[in-house]
This record gives C-alpha cells, structure tokens and sequence, in this order.
C-alpha cells in the first residue's frame, strides 16, 4: 500500500522544521504546510539544491543561511490600510470605545515591516488617542522588525497607501506624515514616540500584558488549525472582557475552540469582541 | 461527516469565467459527490460575488473560502479577492496572501499545485477560459500526480489562450467541450 508511506518530500520538510527548532528555536512545525512546502519548494530552487535535506545540512552548519531561510519560511507581505474598510471600521466603531480608557495597549502582533502599525498609529493620533496609547509591534523576523523601526517605503508603493489611506476615512493626506527623500517615503519619525517593537513569537512566548485592542492580520492563516488554537487562547488571555481583536479580511473564529470568548463586533470586518466566558 | 470524499474537482477560469462556468456548475446534480474549488481571476480591490450568483444557480452550496474552511463533498469553494487558495489536507482549505504569481492572486497554478499533492490520483483538473497562462503548470502538476486533466476546447472559449497553455503543458489533456464536460463530471457519483 503506498498510500500508508509518507512522501519523501514530507519527510525531508518535517525534518527540516526539526532541524530549525533544536538549532535556533524558531518554530514552523505546525506552520499550514501546503504554503511551507510551496516556499521550500521555491528555496531549494532558488538555492540551487537538489533536496530539503541538502537544504538541512547547509541550515544546520551554517548560522548566516538563517536569516535566508526565514525569508521563504515567514510570508512578508504588507500595505498601509490594506482593505480600508477594515481601518474604517476601526475609526467608526472601535476607537469610540477606546476613548472611554484613560489609557490604552494596543498589540499589532506578526506586523512585518511596519505598515499595519503606521496605519493605526496615524488612525489613532488623528482621533486624539495616540497621547494615551502604547503600542507593541512584534514579529519573529528581526529584518522585517528593523524595517518597520525605520519606516521608509518606496514612493510608488505609498501612492497606493495614500488611496486606500483616504478611503479609509483619512483625515489629511498622508504626505503630511512622511517627507520624501529620492524615490522614498520616510515616515515621520514622531510616529513611534508611543510604539515599542519588539521579537515575540506567537507560537514559543507567553502572554506579555494585557491589551485593548490586538490587530493580528493575515499571520495565523500560515499556522495550522491546532496552532491556531493556541494562538487565539493566548490572544484571549491578553484580553480583558470588552477587549478587541482584529483579524483579515478571509480569516475567522468560526472554526475555533475559543469561538464563544468572542463576539461579532464588525462581523464582515473581522473585528471581535471579547465576552466574559 | 467522517472521513473525506473519494476525490476532488479543481476548476481554473480567468477572462469569460462566469458564463463558462454557468454552463458547467448548474447541470451538476444536489448529490454530486466531490468538492469542487474554483479558482477565478477576480479584481483584487472588492468582494466577489461569484459564490453568491452560484449558490442562486446551481443545485449544490457554492461557498467562498475563508481560512481553514472545512471540506465537504459536493460544495463549491471559490477562491477570495487578493489571496492564493490552497488545499491543506483532504479536510481544510488554507489561505495565504504571498506574492502574486503570473500577476494572479489568486493564482490557479497554486490551488492547482497543492491540490495535485493533496488527491494525486483523485483529482480532476479543468481549465477553462482565460487570456493568459496561469493553470498550465498547475493542470500538468496534477496530471504528474495521476490525476485527471481536462481543457475546454479552444474553438469554444472566450478567450483561448488559457486552454492553449495548459494544452501545450499538458498535451495528455483531455480536451472538451463544456456541455461534454457537464455531462462527464455529472456522471461521477459516489
Ligand atoms: C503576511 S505578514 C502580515 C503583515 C501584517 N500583519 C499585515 O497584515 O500587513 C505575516 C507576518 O507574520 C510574521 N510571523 C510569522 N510567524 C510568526 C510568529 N510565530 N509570531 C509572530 N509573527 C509571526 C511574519 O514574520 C510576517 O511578518
């Protein structure tokens, strides 16, 4: 019965995942495996390799492959106001709550290079609450994060910012939170007086305090259903009742074991409530 | 439900989508036994409303993916707005929102491709109308894997560069016409 072996492919691949763990602690084994074997894939070509396994042992010898590794292992795709009805919603019905706190946490948990972040910071000053609020952006990828830190991005990618900026109930224009520097936009730098980043893995670390409202979009659809489940709980457990949780546009709670510890706040947004079970 | 379904249905499209598939989707019978997943080039910037006019349509439930939706034979997954749809075992559809690939996200060489290591030989793959390559490499990843590979016939697309590729990818291809493709996937019963 061939059926009952496992593809050599996925051996290699469950192995590999192994070797990250026991040599530098960074965690894919319950990552959604059919996007992680489609990037391995992608790697090994892009590397010249002729198996995941010469992939292991050069990964395994060789602490400089690391940081390569961790481009094809984490996706880093991002926009300012990426669906702009999400940040929409944010503003309209979210931030009217928040404004009822003398202070506020907010989480921008697997934030990439910084954009999901400087969204919500410009969201939140330019309703008033960024005097009050601390933000934490955390990722396990320390390029992304020290691109983040330093939030510059290519003009031609901020005239699409600047479009879903406005159709997510902008108030100015987003030139006036960045100068421009050759074909670069140098997001003002006032903008992270209230942001710490830090490396934080949804997946090894533990809950670090009690939030407002945590934005976590389009991270855990790269996690299994099992890990997603872990992650949501640690999410829960960062929540006070009243606390809020956004997630993408195609993601859900519908499948998960914490479902009723959360209520549709914006359903079609994705925006949840934390409830008292 | 215990256990997954005996095989599975993947479908590609891009430019004539819609009438092609209102040709192929609606005859299908309220007990046709696999799932199908549909992979339509759709505008990246507002929702689609292809599972709504299918659901309308068709005998069977058409659904659009969200992350981690549970499979269940004879429903209708169409791949979201601006993210790649793959098959991450026999019981979950998982999202991802990596690169575009062949300027398409989401991208049928994607779906198609993890689909092909998902069923193997119990997949059946269709290409259909379309302006562009995506679907090539897919449809002939699922024929590697010993499943079935099926193209509309170029002389009766919308537009016959898709079904082209995926021919000149795949010339194992069992070429149709989609009234014969109707009548083919109609006689799959459990
Ligand atoms: C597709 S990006 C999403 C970026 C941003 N949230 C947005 O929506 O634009 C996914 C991010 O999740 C991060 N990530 C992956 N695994 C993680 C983990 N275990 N803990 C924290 N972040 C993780 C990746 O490094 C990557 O930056």
């Amino acid at each position: 019965m061939m059926e009952t072996f496992e593809k050599i492919e996925d051996i290699e691949i469950r192995l590999l995942l192994e070797a990250l763990y026991h040599r530098y602690h960074y965690d894919f084994r319950d990552y959604a495996m059919s996007s992680i074997k489609r990037r391995l894939r992608q790697a090994k070509e892009n590397m010249g390799l002729a198996t995941i396994s010469a992939m292991q042992e050069r990964v395994l010898h060789d602490p400089d492959m690391l940081p390569q590794m961790l481009r094809y292992l984490t996706v880093q795709v991002s926009e300012m106001y990426r669906d702009p009805s999400y940040f929409l919603a944010i503003r309209q019905q979210v931030i009217p709550h928040l404004r009822t706190y003398p202070s506020l946490k907010v989480w921008v948990a697997g934030c990439s290079t910084g954009e999901e972040l400087y969204s919500l910071v410009i969201l939140f000053r330019e309703e008033g609450l960024e005097e009050r609020t601390l933000f934490y952006a955390t990722d396990i990828n320390p390029d992304a994060l020290h691109q983040a830190e330093a939030g510059i991005y290519d003009a031609e990618r901020v005239r699409q910012f600047s479009e879903s900026y406005r159709q997510a109930g902008g108030k100015t224009s987003l030139s006036d939170y960045y100068h421009s520097h050759y074909n670069r936009c140098i997001l003002d730098k006032s903008l992270r007086r209230n942001v710490v980043f830090s490396d934080h893995s949804l997946v090894t670390d533990q809950v670090f305090g009690e939030m407002h409202l945590i934005s976590c979009r389009n991270v855990m659809i790269y996690f299994d259903r099992d890990l997603q489940d872990r992650v949501v709980g640690l999410f829960k457990d960062s929540l006070p009742r009243q606390g809020f949780l956004g997630l993408g546009a195609k993601e859900s709670l519908r499948f998960s074991t914490h479902a009723n510890a959360f209520r549709d706040f914006v359903r079609t947004e994705k925006i949840y409530q934390r409830t008292d079970s | 439900m215990t256990g997954a379904s005996k095989g599975a249905v993947i479908i590609g499209a891009s430019a004539g989508a819609l009438e092609a598939l209102s040709v192929l989707l609606p005859p299908l019978p309220a007990a046709f036994p696999l799932p199908i997943f549909v992979v339509v080039h759709v505008p990246s910037d507002k929702p689609s409303v292809l599972a709504d006019i299918f659901d309308a349509k068709c005998n069977l439930r058409a659904i659009e993916a969200e992350d981690k939706e549970p499979v269940m034979p004879g429903a209708i997954y169409f791949a979201p707005p601006n993210y790649h749809m793959l098959l991450e075992d026999k019981q979950n559809i998982a999202l991802s929102n990596e690169e575009e690939v062949l300027f398409s996200r989401p991208s049928i060489d994607v779906a198609m491709e993890s689909a092909a290591d998902v069923w193997g030989d119990q997949l059946i793959g269709i290409i259909l109308t379309g302006a562009n390559q995506d679907g090539a490499r897919g449809l002939q990843a699922i024929s590697a894997a010993g499943g079935m590979a099926i193209v509309q016939s170029p002389d009766g697309a919308y537009a016959r560069a898709m079904p082209e590729a995926a021919i000149a990818a795949c010339p194992q291809a069992q070429v149709m016409s989609l009234p014969d493709m109707a009548a083919y996937l109609s006689r799959i019963s459990g």
